[in-house]
C-alpha cells in the first residue's frame, strides 16, 4: 500500500476577482520510501498541492478530493489532528528557509521546542539531538550555531537549518518545497546524497518540488509534471527525462541550457505566456502554446493516456508516438 | 568596451553579538559595459553581501568601489543620487523584497515617478514591463501575497527594470523558475544586456544557466575571489581547486541518476576564517605550506586570475585532476 495516495485533488484559492481552481482534479501517490519529483510552470500549483496536504492553505484557500495519508483520509482533518500530522508525520521544508523559521528566536530554542513538544524528551537530551541534527545537515559549529538567530545566516545555511528542523520528529514523508534552490552545487549534491541517505536508513518517502530537472534526475525514482493546477505527465525518472512525451514536457526539457544550440546565448524557451490564474485555457490548458493542438484540444479535457504501466501523459494526441520508447529518442 | 564598474580591496563586515564577520575580504572586480559577469561561489560565501555593498546597502570597511566614474557611497534614507538610479539590484529573496501591502504597479511605478513621470504614465509603463518578464498586465493590481515564488522573481526584475539601469546586480533572480520561464527570463537579460549595452553582475547557484549566458565568470570562496575567467577557462580548465569542485557538483539532467559529487568537510566560519589558503582544510591537493601562507589572486599566461600555490604567475594553468 502506498503511503499517500492523492485522488482528485482540487484546490480553491480567493483571488482579488473571485475564486479559482489553482490545482484541479490532481491524482497521484507517493510509495514508502519513495522518491517522488514534481515540476512545472512556475504558479502550477505545486506548491498548493504540498500546503494542502498539511493543512496549510492560505486564507480562504479550500481543498476537495481525497488525501490517504498511511492508511486514513487526511484531508477531512480538523486544525488539531493536522497540527499532529505536521509534527509528526509530514514535515515539510520551504523554497523560503524563513517560513519555518522565526528570525528572532534562536536555533536551539526552535529546534528543541519542536522535539520537546512532539516527543516529550528532556531538555538536555532535546539540546543533544538539535547539536546532532545540525551536525548532519553541517552546519559549521553546531555549538555556536545553536545559540544564533536565522537572520544571522546566509539563504543557504537557513535552508539547511529548516532541513535539520523538518528531520527532528523522523516524519515519514518529507515534503521538499525546492529545497536547494538557494544552495550551491556542493552543498546541493550533500543534500541530495542526504535526503538519499534517509531514504535508505529510514524508509523515508520524499515529495520534492523543483524546477531543477538536474536534481530530479539525479534524487527521484519518478517525476510528475504540472501545468495549470493539473498533472501532464508522469513516469519513470529515466523514461521521462530521456524520452519526454507530452508536447510541454519536451518544451521544459529542451530549455534545458545544455539542450539550446551550442554558442548561443539564447535559450529555446516555450512561446506565450503562462496561463493565469482564475483564467485557464478551456479544454488542455496548454492548447495556447502548443504547436500540435487539434481543434479538438480546445473544447475537451484531455483524457489520461497510459503508455506503459508507469508512463502517462494527459494528450490524447499524442504527436511524439511515433519514436521508440526505448529512451535512446 | 568601457568599464562600468570597478572595485578595489572591497571589505564589508557584519557585526554578531560584538564579534565582526568578515563576509567580504579583500575583492577586486570589474564589470565592462555590454558584459555579464557569473558570479559562484558556496552558500554564504559573501556574493549578496558584495553586491548590496556594490548598490550601496552597505557600506565596506575598506576599499572602494566606482560606478560608471563616481564612487559609491552608502545610501542615506533621503532620494539616492540621480547618478546611482543607474545601478540596480534584482534582490535574492523576492519575499522579503517586495512590500506585502503595496499593490505590485505602484511598487514599479514608484521609481518612475521619483524620476519625474506622472503617475497614470508610470503605471502604464509599470504593466509595459510586467509584460516585458512575462506576467499578465493586470498584475499590476495585485499584491505579491498573490503571487508564486517564480513570478514574485520576475516582479523584482520588473521593478529594477523601472530606472533603465546601466549596470546590474541580478542576484539569483531566475532560481525559482521552471526552465522554459529561466530560459525565457535569461533571453530577456541577456537582450536587455546587449539592447541597453548594461554590463550586468549575475549571481547563480545554477551554474549551467551562468556558463551560457555569461562572458566572464568570478568564484568566490569564504569572503574572496579565487578564480577569474572566461566562462570556458573556467568550465573546460578550471585552475583553482574549488572551482574543479564546484563544476563536479553539477547535476546532469539526463536521467541517468548521476550522483553528482560533494565536497566532504565543514563549510568554514567566515568569523574565523582559516589560517593560510582559506580552502586549505577541504583541499584533496593541500600542500604543507598551504596552512601558512595566503596565496594572492595572480594572472596566468591565458589571462584569467587565480589564487593558488599550485599555479604560477604568467604560466599556463596546471591542469588539475582530482582523485
Ligand atoms: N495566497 C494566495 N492567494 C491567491 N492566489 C495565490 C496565493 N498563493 C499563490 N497563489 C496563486 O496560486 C497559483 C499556484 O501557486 P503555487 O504557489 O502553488 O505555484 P507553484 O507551482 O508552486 O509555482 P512556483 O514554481 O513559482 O513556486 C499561482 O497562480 C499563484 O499566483
Ligand atoms: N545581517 C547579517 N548579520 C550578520 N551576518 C550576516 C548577515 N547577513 C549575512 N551574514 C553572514 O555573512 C556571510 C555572507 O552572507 P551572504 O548572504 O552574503 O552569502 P551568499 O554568498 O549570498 O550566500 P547564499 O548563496 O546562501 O545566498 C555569511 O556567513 C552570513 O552568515
Ligand atoms: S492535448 Fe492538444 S493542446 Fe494539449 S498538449 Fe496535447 S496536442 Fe497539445
Ligand atoms: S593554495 Fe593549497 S589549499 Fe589552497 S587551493 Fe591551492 S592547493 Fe588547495
Ligand atoms: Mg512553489
Ligand atoms: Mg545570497
Amino acid at each position: 500500500m502506498n503511503l499517500l495516495t492523492v485522488e482528485n485533488l482540487t484546490v480553491t484559492l480567493a483571488t482579488g476577482s473571485g475564486e479559482a481552481q489553482a490545482v484541479r482534479n490532481l491524482s497521484f501517490n507517493v510509495g514508502r520510501g519513495e522518491i517522488l519529483g514534481v515540476a512545472g510552470e512556475s504558479g502550477s500549483g505545486k506548491t498548493m498541492t504540498a500546503l494542502s496536504m498539511l493543512g496549510l492553505l492560505p486564507y480562504k484557500g479550500k481543498a476537495s478530493g481525497s488525501i490517504m495519508f498511511d492508511g486514513r483520509e487526511i484531508l477531512t482533518s480538523t486544525k488539531r489532528e493536522y497540527r499532529d500530522i505536521r509534527g509528526k508525520e509530514i514535515a515539510m521544508i520551504f523554497q523560503d528557509p524563513m517560513t519555518s523559521l522565526h528570525p528572532m528566536l534562536t536555533v536551539e530554542v526552535q529546534l528543541t521546542e519542536h522535539l520537546r513538544h512532539h516527543r516529550k524528551v528532556s531538555k538536555a537530551a532535546a539540546r543533544n539531538s538539535a547539536l546532532e541534527l545540525l551536525a548532519t545537515v553541517k552546519i559549521p559549529e553546531p555549538a555556536a550555531a545553536l545559540s544564533a538567530h536565522p537572520s544571522q545566516f546566509s539563504g543557504g545555511m537557513r535552508q539547511r537549518i529548516a532541513i535539520a528542523m523538518a528531520l527532528a520528529c523522523e516524519p515519514k514523508l518529507l515534503i521538499a518545497d525546492e529545497p536547494t534552490t538557494a544552495l550551491d552545487v556542493t552543498v546541493q549534491a550533500g543534500i541530495l546524497k542526504l535526503l538519499h541517505q534517509l531514504r535508505t536508513d529510514r524508509n523515508l518517502s520524499v515529495m520534492v518540488i523543483t524546477h531543477d530537472l538536474g536534481v530530479l534526475s539525479s534524487l527521484t525514482d519518478r517525476i510528475m509534471i504540472m501545468y495549470a493546477g493539473s498533472e501532464v505527465e508522469s513516469g519513470a525518472t529515466s523514461d521521462l527525462l530521456k524520452n519526454p512525451r507530452h508536447p510541454y514536457t519536451k518544451g521544459l526539457i529542451a530549455a534545458l541550457p545544455g539542450n539550446s544550440e551550442v554558442n548561443s546565448k539564447n535559450l529555446l524557451s516555450i512561446d506565450g505566456m503562462p496561463p493565469e490564474l482564475g483564467n485557464f485555457p478551456t479544454g488542455c490548458a496548454f492548447h495556447t502554446r502548443c504547436k500540435f493542438a487539434k481543434a479538438s484540444c480546445k473544447e475537451t479535457l484531455p483524457e489520461v493516456l497510459n503508455l506503459t504501466s508507469n508512463h502517462r501523459i494527459f494528450c490524447p494526441v499524442n504527436p511524439f508516438s511515433e519514436l521508440s520508447n526505448s529512451g535512446s529518442n | 568596451m568601457k568599464e562600468i564598474l570597478n572595485l578595489k580591496n572591497v571589505a564589508v563586515e557584519y557585526d554578531r553579538h560584538g564579534r565582526k564577520v568578515r563576509a567580504v575580504a579583500g575583492v577586486d572586480l570589474t564589470l565592462n559595459s555590454g558584459e555579464i559577469l557569473g558570479l559562484v561561489g558556496e552558500s554564504g560565501c559573501g556574493k549578496s553581501t558584495l553586491g548590496k555593498a556594490i548598490v550601496g546597502i552597505l557600506s565596506p570597511i575598506t576599499g572602494e568601489i566606482v560606478f560608471d566614474g563616481q564612487k559609491v557611497k552608502k545610501l542615506t534614507r533621503g532620494k539616492r543620487p540621480d547618478h546611482f538610479r543607474n545601478l540596480q539590484m534584482v534582490f535574492q529573496d523576492p519575499y522579503g523584497s517586495l512590500n506585502p501591502r503595496r499593490k505590485i504597479g505602484m511598487q514599479i511605478a514608484d521609481g518612475l515617478i521619483v524620476a519625474g513621470m506622472s503617475k497614470k504614465l508610470a503605471l502604464v509603463k509599470a504593466a509595459d514591463l510586467l509584460e516585458k518578464v512575462g506576467l499578465p498586465r493586470n498584475a499590476v493590481d495585485r499584491f505579491a501575497h498573490q503571487f508564486s515564488g517564480g513570478q514574485r522573481q520576475r516582479i523584482s526584475i520588473a521593478r529594477a527594470l523601472a530606472a533603465a539601469p546601466t549596470a546590474i546586480i541580478a542576484d539569483e533572480p531566475i532560481s525559482a523558475l521552471d526552465t522554459s520561464s529561466q530560459a525565457q527570463v535569461a533571453n530577456l537579460l541577456v537582450n536587455l544586456v546587449d539592447e541597453f549595452d548594461m554590463g550586468m553582475v549575475f549571481i547563480s547557484h545554477d551554474l549551467s544557466i551562468v556558463r551560457r549566458i555569461s562572458d566572464r565568470v568570478a568564484v568566490m570562496y569564504l569572503g574572496k575571489i579565487v578564480e577569474v575567467g572566461t566562462v570556458d577557462q573556467i568550465w573546460n580548465n578550471p585552475s583553482h581547486p574549488y572551482t574543479r569542485a564546484l563544476i563536479s557538483a553539477i547535476p546532469h539532467a539526463d536521467g541517468t541518476s548521476f550522483m553528482p559529487k560533494d565536497l566532504p568537510g565543514d563549510v568554514p566560519n567566515p568569523m574565523s576564517p582559516p589560517s593560510g589558503c582559506r580552502f586549505h582544510p577541504r583541499c584533496p591537493l593541500a600542500k604543507p605550506e598551504c596552512s601558512g601562507n595566503e596565496p594572492e589572486l595572480r594572472r596566468l599566461a591565458d589571462g584569467r586570475d587565480v589564487s593558488c600555490v599550485l599555479q604560477t604567475a604568467g604560466s599556463q594553468p596546471v591542469t588539475l585532476t582530482l582523485n
